[in-house]
């Protein structure tokens, strides 16, 4: 009897741990959602921003993320994909590449201001592509890139080892193997790195910061080469940089929900498209 | 171990090792054409090892190397210029877990010929009609080719694998425990389709069923620790063994 209270209890500690969780998310949403709501307009999404940011709308600042999330996924998805098939399928498995497994793990786990400055002194002045939409996609895009790395490496080893080996007793070339009977039952797997890979690129600041993120800049982008506002700079601008900043903090919750569902719409569109593959493998 | 027989494959002094651990000593082998080898021992005797070998499916496991010649048809399969996709086209292999494709009946069965470049569908009905009759699996599943083979039995899995093998319409077929994780009545079924099979095609079967060794083999050849003890006809093998230690195992002394 007494060892199952003890069962109980436990349950309880893991379930409780749960819905505080769920709880903590249910509350960010729900205030953001509450006060963010009755900012939420027409002109608030379509106008330009006025008196640096304290009127108007936000539209610069939605564009910019949307291209810089778009941009960062265009060199990071390709580039991510390509080296966990190599590490998974291809590279000898020894030391080389325990380390660059490592490296890739320590990649993930470096602050995002280092990108920040790592973009800024590759990108923005050795390269010379000044702050612009693609200095920032592709800080973001090396930023993300180790969580892209882990998680297609980890749908790709997830195949099972006889679909391999059954595909080349076939007479199948190394090539044909993974791209006819392991890459279509690892894309799912791969399109949830890309997910989380996503919601990141969205939601920094620091690596944008130096890199393409305009303080106020009222205009759309012309090129990949202009500066753009972001949402998430230009809520920081707003919660700490304006000068009177208890007057925005309506646009700040309405910035803020924005961003969110921003951040809903590419996952919802990830999910979409990993249902889609996922459906055509006949388990 | 054959005279007057065509020798489709052969094992000059081959020598196996993963990484410094030698698997295989010295092996001496010839696989007569259109009959069935078995080989048999008890685990990690390298007689899977062996099996590998001929269809180059060892090549895949880094750090692993053989000294010796492999020979099909006279042809060194280990040579330079051996072209392994071709050869893996004309030694199929079965593997002991089934491994059907998560893919329909229908796609599983072309994809060795697709991957060779055959598109006309009607061709590749026909394949899949001819290839599916030969490994007894027709009648079971012409009214649903295009649902999921994940959907069959253990048995009919296997015996898909087996189709899917015959589709490339190779010469060899390598057959590792192909029956081990079966019932006994999908086992029958396997068995007897290797009898029908070896009209046409060398097979070569691993197994861990000395009854189904000799159940369905003319040779056997049997493996103890890496080397190769006795090989000969099977029923001079279960008969009458020349060497103890085949005896020992045959009778069920140890294994």
């Amino acid at each position: 009897m007494k060892k199952n209270h003890q069962s109980k209890v436990i349950i309880w500690a893991l379930r409780l741990s749960t819905y505080f969780i769920v709880m903590v998310v249910g509350y960010l949403l729900f205030d953001i959602i509450v006060k963010g709501l009755p900012t939420i307009s027409w002109s608030f999404i379509f106008d330009l921003p006025r008196h640096s940011g304290a009127e108007g709308g936000i539209l610069p600042a939605i564009v910019g993320t949307i291209y810089l999330v778009l941009g960062s996924m265009i060199f990071a998805l390709p580039l991510g994909m390509a080296s966990a098939i190599y590490l998974s399928e291809y590279a000898f498995q020894g030391r080389f590449n325990r380390y660059v497994r490592l490296a890739i793990i320590t990649l993930a786990g470096v602050p995002s201001v280092v990108f920040g400055l790592f973009g800024l002194g590759l990108f923005v002045l050795f390269f010379g592509f000044g702050a612009s939409i693609l200095s920032g996609s592709l800080t973001l895009a090396f930023m993300i890139l180790p969580t892209i790395i882990v998680s297609s490496e980890e749908a790709l080893q997830a195949v099972p080892k006889g679909l391999r080996e059954g595909s080349l007793a076939l007479g199948a070339t190394m090539w044909q193997t993974v791209y006819k009977n392991v890459l279509p039952y690892a894309l799912p797997g791969m399109f949830t790195g890309s997910i989380l890979g996503i919601g990141r690129a969205a939601g920094e600041t620091a690596p944008i910061l130096l890199t393409v993120a305009a303080f106020f800049l009222p205009r759309l982008p012309n090129s990949i080469f202009d500066q753009v506002m972001a949402l998430p700079y230009h809520l920081y601008v707003l919660a700490t940089q304006h000068p009177d900043a208890q007057k925005v903090l309506p646009m700040q919750y309405g910035t803020a929900l924005v961003l969110i569902v921003i951040v809903v719409f590419f996952n919802l569109t990830a999910i979409i498209l990993r249902n889609h593959f996922r459906k055509k493998i006949q388990w | 171990m054959v005279n007057n027989v065509k020798t489709k494959l052969a094992s000059e002094h081959v020598d196996f090792f993963y990484g410094s651990n030698q698997a295989l000593f010295d092996i001496q082998m010839k696989i007569p054409e259109n009959s069935v080898t078995a080989l048999i021992g008890p685990s990690g005797c390298g007689k899977s090892t062996f099996l590998r070998m001929f269809n180059r499916m060892n090549d895949i496991i880094p750090g692993t190397h053989h000294t010796g010649r492999i020979l099909f048809e006279d042809d060194d399969i280990y040579s330079a210029n051996t072209d392994v996709v071709k050869l893996r086209q004309q030694v199929g292999m079965v593997f002991q877990k089934s491994n059907p494709f998560p893919k329909s009946i229908f796609d599983n069965i072309t994809y060795g010929p697709n991957i060779h470049g055959l598109k006309n569908k009607k061709k590749l009905e026909e394949i899949v009609e001819k290839s599916l009759k030969g490994a007894a699996l027709w009648d079971e599943v012409k009214d649903r080719l295009h649902e999921s083979a994940m959907g069959l039995s253990g048995g009919q899995q296997q015996r898909l694998c087996i189709a899917r093998a015959l589709a490339v319409e190779p010469q060899v077929l390598l057959m590792d425990e192909p029956a081990s994780a079966l019932d006994p009545k999908s086992t029958a079924h396997i068995e007897e389709l290797i009898g029908e099979l070896r009209e046409k095609y060398t097979i070569m079967i691993v197994t861990h069923n000395m009854q189904q060794a000799a159940r369905v083999s003319d040779y056997t050849a049997f493996f103890y620790e890496g080397n190769l003890i006795e090989q000969g006809e099977t029923t001079q093998i279960f008969m009458n063994p020349h060497e103890q230690k085949t005896e020992d195992y045959v009778t069920g002394r140890f294994g």
